[in-house]
Order: C-alpha cells, then sequence, then structure tokens
C-alpha cells in the first residue's frame, strides 16, 4: 500500500487513541478540584468519596494520555519529517512551550495530588490540584494554537519555502484558534459530565443510593444539561468561522456541490465524489442557507469551486452528521435526566440504562468532530503552505503498515482494559456505598491524628 | 568562529538537549530498572517497590518528551532524519513504555486475580523499552550504522544499558526500602554494576574506533591529558561503588543514597564523553548542529521560555521528591 495512507492512517490511530485521554483528564481535573472545595467548604465526606472515586480515574486516565503522548512526539519525526522542515520554525516554539509549561506542571504535582494527601496540608492538596487541572488546560490551549495554526495559518512569511514567524500573537491568536479551543474545552467537559452520570447511573442501576453516588450523579447530569446548549452555540459559531476562513471544508460537510443560493440542508446522503452528487438524499429545503447564512436565498459554497482542492466528502459529511447526532441525543438526555433529578429526586430505570453507554457519547462526538476538522483540512498539513504529501517520510509502507497493525492490536486491547477498570472500579464503589473507607482527611500536615470519621 | 547569536543559538540549545537526555537516563533509568528487577522480586517487594516510584515516574518520563521535542524544535532536520532511520527501534521503545505505563496503573486498580498479569506487562515493557533505548544508543554511536556490524554492536549496547537502569533501579531500592528487600537489592546492585562497566567500556572503545574523526579528537597530545579524567574518575568510582556493595546496607542507614548518586555521576562523566566524540554533530559525521537548526528567530523565543521556567520546572521537581521523601511505604491515594 501507499505509504502516504499507510502514514496518515497509522498518525490518525495514534491521534485518535491520544486525544481519549486528555479529553477526560482536561475537564476531569477541574471536576475534581470542585469535589475538593465543596469538602472544604461543607466538610461532608461523601465530597471526599467521590473524589477518591474519581481521582483513581484521572490517574489511569492521566498515564494513558502520558505514554500514547509519549508516541506523539517521536511520530512527528518518524512519519512527517517534512512538516517540521518547513513549518518547524512555527510548530517547534509552540510545542516546545506545551512541555515547557503544561507538561511538567502536570506531572510533577500528579504525584502530590494522587499520593500526598497525607504527606502535605489541605491547602497544599488543593493547590496541588488546582495546578494539575490548569497545567492540562494550558496544554490544551498551546496544541490547539498549533493545530488552529495549521487549519488557519497567520503571522508568518515564506523563505526559500521554509515559513518563518513574523508575528507571534497573530500566530498563537490565529483566525480559528478561539473558536476551536472553546469547542474542544466544552467537549471535554461534556466527555467527563456524561462518563461520571454513566457510570454514576451504573452504580444506580445496582442499587447504589449513597450520598457519593449522588453527589456525582448530579455533577455529572446537571454540568452536562448546561453546556449541552452551550456547545451548541459554540459550535455554530465555530462553523461560521470556518465558513469564512475554509469554504471548502464547509462544501464537502453539507455534501453541496454546486455554489448558490437556496442550498437544502442534507439530512442523509450517499455523496458520490465521482458523480459529483448526492444518492439517497433526504433534505430540508434551503436549510443550509438557512443555517450559514441566515436567509433562504443565502449563497453556500460548493464544491465545484475547489476542483482538485477540497477535502473528500463522504467522511466529512458523515463525521460532521455523527458529532451532530450525538450531541442532540445528549442534549435530550441530560435535560430529561436533570429534570427528574430537580423533581422525582430519582432516575427512570430506561433512562438510566440509556444513560450507562452514553458515558463514551464524548468520546465518539470528539473523535467524529475531529475527524471533520482535520480530514476536512486535506489535502493540504498547513493550509496553502504544505501539502501532506509533501512531507511524509522516506519510510517502507510495509514498516509503516506493520507497525500500524500492532498498535491498533495494542490500542483494541488498551481500551478494553481501560473500559473493563472503569466499570469494575464503579461497581466496587456501588458495593462499598458508603462505608469504604475514607483516606485521613487533615487540615495539618503529617503527625496530626488521622481523619474526620 | 564569532559569537553571534545565530552560532550561539544552536549551541546553547545542543547543550540543553544534552541536560534533558541525561535528567531523562537517571531518572527514567531508575524506574525502568525497577521494572528490570521486578522479576526477581516477590510479591509483597513488589508493592515497596512501586511504592517506591510511584510519584515520580510520570514527571522522570516528561524529560524524554522534553529531549526528543528539543529535539523536534530545535534541530528539526536531525529529528527527521534520525527518526526515520531508527523506525522500528523507536516503535519498539514506544511499543514497550506504552506497556509499562499503563500496567503501573492496571495493577493497582484491576480485581486482585488480574494483578499478576499486569505485573509481567509491567516487568516485559520495561526490559523492551530499556533494551531498545541501548540498541538505539549503539546504532547511534556508529553513525547511524544499520548494517549487520551495526546490529550486533546495538544488540551488546542494548543488554549493558539494560543492565544499567537496573543497577540504577537497586540503587534506587536501597535508598527507598529497608530489610531484607534492601539487603537483595545490594546484590542485585553488585551483579548489574559489572555489566554496566563492560558496557561502558565497550562503548567508549568502539566510538573512537569505528569512526576516524572521533578517535582523533581523544587520542592527540595534549586533549588526551585534559580528557583523561573521564575515564580515570569512572573507573575509580566504579571500584570505589563496587567495594561500597560489600558494605551496604549501614548502621542506621546511612548512605542509602551514596550508590545513586554514585550511579549518577558515571552517567554523567560517560555522557560527557560521548557529547565530546560528537561535538559538533548532532546526527554523527552528517549534519553539524548548525546545519541542522531551526531559525534564530523561533530558537529565541523558545529560549527565553527555557530560561523562566526550567528553574521553575527543576525547582518544583525538588519539591515533588521532598514531599516523598524517606522509605516508601504502601501507595495509596491519600
Amino acid at each position: 500500500m501507499d505509504p502516504l495512507i499507510l502514514s496518515r492512517m497509522q498518525f490518525g490511530a495514534n491521534i485518535s487513541f491520544h486525544i481519549l485521554f486528555p479529553t477526560i483528564t482536561i475537564a476531569l481535573g477541574w471536576v475534581l478540584l470542585f469535589f475538593k472545595l465543596r469538602y472544604n467548604a461543607t466538610n461532608d465526606s461523601a465530597w471526599m468519596r467521590a473524589y477518591f472515586t474519581w481521582v483513581k480515574v484521572f490517574a489511569l486516565s492521566f498515564a494513558m494520555g502520558v505514554v500514547s503522548g509519549v508516541t506523539m512526539s517521536f511520530q512527528f519525526g518518524t512519519n512527517w519529517p517534512g512538516y517540521m522542515q518547513h513549518v518547524g520554525n512555527i510548530a517547534g516554539p509552540l510545542l516546545a512551550y506545551e512541555i515547557l509549561t503544561a507538561f511538567f506542571l502536570e506531572a510533577a504535582f500528579l504525584g502530590i495530588m494522587l499520593f500526598g494527601f497525607r504527606r502535605v496540608s489541605n491547602r497544599v492538596h488543593t493547590l496541588a490540584t488546582v495546578l494539575v487541572a490548569g497545567g492540562t488546560t494550558l496544554s490544551a490551549f498551546w496544541i490547539i494554537a498549533l493545530n488552529s495554526w495549521m487549519q488557519t495559518p497567520a503571522g508568518f512569511e515564506m523563505r526559500d519555502g521554509v515559513a518563518h514567524a513574523v508575528d507571534w500573537w497573530a500566530i498563537v491568536f490565529n483566525p480559528s484558534m478561539p473558536y476551536r479551543l472553546v469547542h474542544m474545552l466544552l467537549a471535554s467537559g461534556l466527555t467527563v459530565s456524561f462518563l461520571i452520570a454513566g457510570l454514576s447511573a451504573l452504580r444506580y442501576l445496582h442499587g447504589d443510593r449513597s450520598e457519593s453516588m449522588w453527589k456525582a450523579l448530579r455533577t455529572g447530569v446537571f454540568t452536562a444539561a448546561i453546556l449541552i446548549p452551550i456547545q451548541i452555540l459554540a459550535g455554530d459559531q465555530h462553523g461560521l468561522n470556518t465558513l469564512e476562513h475554509q469554504p471548502q471544508k464547509i462544501a464537502a460537510m453539507e455534501a453541496n456541490w454546486n455554489t448558490g443560493p437556496n442550498v437544502p440542508l442534507v439530512l442523509f446522503a450517499l455523496p458520490d465524489e465521482a458523480a459529483k452528487e448526492n444518492r439517497f438524499e433526504i433534505a430540508i429545503p434551503d436549510g443550509a442557507s438557512l443555517i450559514l447564512r441566515h436567509s433562504t436565498g443565502g449563497v453556500v459554497p460548493g464544491l465545484n469551486d475547489y476542483p482538485g482542492n477540497h477535502p473528500p466528502v463522504f467522511p466529512l459529511f458523515w463525521s460532521f452528521r455523527i458529532m451532530v447526532g450525538t450531541g442532540l441525543l445528549m442534549l435530550a438526555v441530560s435535560w430529561s435526566a436533570a429534570f427528574f433529578l430537580k423533581r422525582r429526586h430519582s432516575l427512570p430505570r430506561p433512562l438510566a440504562m440509556l444513560m450507562v453507554p452514553m458515558a463514551l457519547s464524548g468520546w465518539l462526538a470528539t473523535l467524529a468532530g475531529w475527524y471533520t476538522t482535520e480530514i476536512g483540512r486535506q489535502p493540504w498539513l498547513v493550509t496553502g503552505v504544505l501539502k501532506t504529501a509533501d512531507a511524509v517520510g522516506p519510510v517502507a509502507g510495509s514498516h509503516v503498515a506493520l507497525t500500524l497493525a500492532i498498535y491498533l492490536l495494542l490500542y483494541v486491547l488498551l481500551l478494553i482494559a481501560y473500559l473493563g477498570v472503569l466499570v469494575h472500579l464503579a461497581l466496587k464503589a456501588a458495593k462499598d456505598g458508603d462505608s469504604s473507607p475514607l483516606p485521613g482527611v487533615m487540615k495539618i500536615a503529617m503527625s496530626q491524628p488521622a481523619a474526620e470519621e | 568562529m564569532s559569537y553571534d547569536w545565530s552560532t550561539l543559538l544552536p549551541l546553547i540549545f545542543a547543550g540543553l538537549m544534552g541536560l534533558a537526555i541525561l535528567i531523562y537516563v537517571i531518572l527514567d533509568g531508575f524506574d525502568l530498572g525497577i521494572g528490570i528487577l521486578f522479576a526477581a522480586a516477590e510479591d509483597t517487594e513488589q508493592d515497596t517497590m512501586i511504592a517506591a516510584i510511584g510519584p515520580f515516574w510520570d514527571a522522570n518520563e516528561t524529560w524524554l518528551v522534553l529531549a526528543v521535542g528539543l529535539l523536534l524544535v530545535a534541530f528539526p532536520l536531525a529529528h527527521g532524519l534520525i527518526l526515520t532511520a531508527l523506525y522500528i527501534p523507536v516503535f519498539v521503545l514506544l511499543v514497550g513504555l506504552i506497556l509499562r505505563g499503563v500496567a503501573f496503573d492496571f495493577r493497582a486498580k484491576v480485581p486482585a486475580g488480574k494483578k499478576h498479569r499486569w505485573n509481567r506487562i509491567f516487568f516485559l515493557g520495561s526490559v523492551v523499552a530499556s533494551l531498545a533505548q541501548g540498541y538505539m544508543l549503539g546504532v547511534y554511536v556508529l553513525g547511524l550504522d544499520v548494517g549487520v556490524g551495526g546490529m550486533a554492536f546495538g544488540v551488546l549496547v542494548a543488554f549493558c544499558l539494560a543492565a544499567a537502569y537496573a543497577a540504577m533501579g537497586a540503587a534506587w531500592v536501597i535508598y527507598k526500602a529497608e530489610g531484607e528487600l534492601q539487603k537483595k537489592a545490594v546484590r542485585w546492585l553488585r551483579t548489574a554494576l559489572v555489566l554496566t562497566a563492560l558496557g561502558m567500556a565497550a562503548v567508549s572503545l568502539a566510538t573512537p574506533f569505528a569512526s576516524p574523526r572521533i578517535f582523533d579528537k581523544w587520542f592527540v597530545w595534549p586533549q588526551m591529558l585534559y580528557l583523561s579524567p573521564l575515564p580515570i574518575l569512572s573507573a575509580l568510582l566504579f571500584l570505589w561503588l563496587w567495594r561500597q556493595t560489600f558494605h551496604l546496607p549501614k548502621p542506621d542507614d546511612r548512605h542509602a543514597l551514596r550508590p545513586f548518586l554514585t550511579l549518577a555521576a558515571i552517567f554523567a562523566l560517560g555522557f560527557a564523553g560521548l557529547a565530546w566524540s560528537f561535538y559538533p554533530f548532532v546526527v554523527p559525521d552528517k549534519l553539524t548542529i548548525w546545519q541542522a537548526a531551526s531559525a534564530p528567530e523561533s530558537l529565541a523565543i523558545i529560549l527565553v521560555g527555557t530560561v523562566v521556567v526550567l528553574p521553575v520546572i527543576i525547582f518544583y521537581s525538588f519539591y515533588a521528591y521532598r514531599v516523598f521523601g524517606g522509605k516508601a511505604t504502601d501507595l495509596t491515594y491519600d
């Protein structure tokens, strides 16, 4: 097979596996801080139980993120040497700042956050939680800045085929960066709130009615219910930003073949790139024009304007629909769950059973969203600057295929083990309920007599 | 050689990268080593050994990300050349690091019956990662030679580096453990030390004889005189540490950290020797640090961040080590 497509598949597999875990840790850090602060304020040990259940998930997710992240730092060189040769002057400093300001901060204080409860004062432990949560968010900031720059490059000039930085502010805060950052942070928040709600629903189904279960369940459901409408709004704004800067991506997402007014919103279709048409199309008349231009006569860009210079239509069309569909399902589920929790103080069994698989809905939507935006950048690696085909390394296709197969096998096994542990932790917490042993909680470090109970 | 920024910056970054690699090898060396020694330890000892590295390993591995990151951002041409030449060993290293990293967390969280499986994976991943690093070092030393000779030498260095990491691991256990396990670690250290010395001697001899350029850097008067402290001091430290293993552990646990510090010093000396051999090349005999470097303005903006942040990183890393100082006890989430 072609080394280019194999390299893309391998990089895609690695980065897809990687992004699952930062998506959890970015927001889970802040949720843990919330649990910790509630405990500090109320002295209610149920908050601390919730903290200790979820800090284990955090530790495991963080470890998965670290090891898959190490893989990423090598893959730039092994798969895309041309990338750094051409845009290294831009990408380098952004990556360096991510490592220097975020990675070390997270890694150093994670130890204290996980194991340091008896060794430092409660205040320092809270501070460690703040620093870890801040570190994960900061690393999202830098990597999103770099990714957005690849989508909508700004603040540079080309000299002899190599990009040189001119304006760092323009590079970091490039046109799509604020939208993408907000969209991703909200995605992380939703992923975590559905994960917490889903695993708490699993505990609920197993008869666990402990205070720590209720606290986690409410936190998950209400956070999701609040974030999802904001996310829909932010996603819409992000789409309008893409329309302005990468119209060919929008054309492919909507499977719109010809530029013009009165473009329908296609709900279902099998886009056929060879025939330049949609088969089995079901569409709402004028829908796309209304959404993108806020008028039925609004002109929506079509693929005919970008011959040979637009992304593949089929994967874009469908990954976008999977993301939006998942988002709408999240809206329905989180609002009904919030309603029942608020009014009835209980969950109907069918809803709880739906919430358990929905624990992974955030992952699905996040991956679908990333596929939309990343495949949507093709055939460019850096829009208008560097084509993906020009960055691939000289490694033989057979090498890439072999390693890709092993990576995939490894990732599947690790995902099974990871999900198995999550379920195991939830069931164990359900069995222990409020009787689980609580590690000593202290206001003063060491040597003080332990524990609140 | 003029001393303007475009000359100085690549030099500074080569130094920073070297520092990151050295810190990585010393720090991740001891936790990889503990993984290697897992095979020789009992169940309860394994828990203590994990507790001795639990709070640190994430941060230790981050130094590898920094080292590779600096290679990537400061010497992008070299990053591409080296890593495509070492495509398969890099892949093996990554699989090893992935397995051991996650095994670390899984073994503590799975139902008790499955713990054994993750212990084995932790051992296997640590061994594979150490061997892969040693192999890469061997191949790099011979100028990225991937012929039969280069591969054979790579295999030799692979085993020696694994032994060196095992020695680091044993030294760390001596510092963090008590009783029977500590005594056991002293014996581990003695065995691993022999192999480590052998490996360092092999690399030291192979490097100059593989490249006439490197030969001329070492065996020319008066350089020979100035450089002689490197091998002599290393040999003395080896001998001294070897003798120490017959007196450890000492009453009141005095000098428990000494073996680790001595090994760190030996690593640093060996590393200085390698650095002298390869300077000014970042890809041996192909690319100098100036040919491979990024644009000065990009390096400058990274340097600003590094100068501000690196001391802070070192400061809070020390703090984290101090919080978890003393003997390792059961590792719990508290």
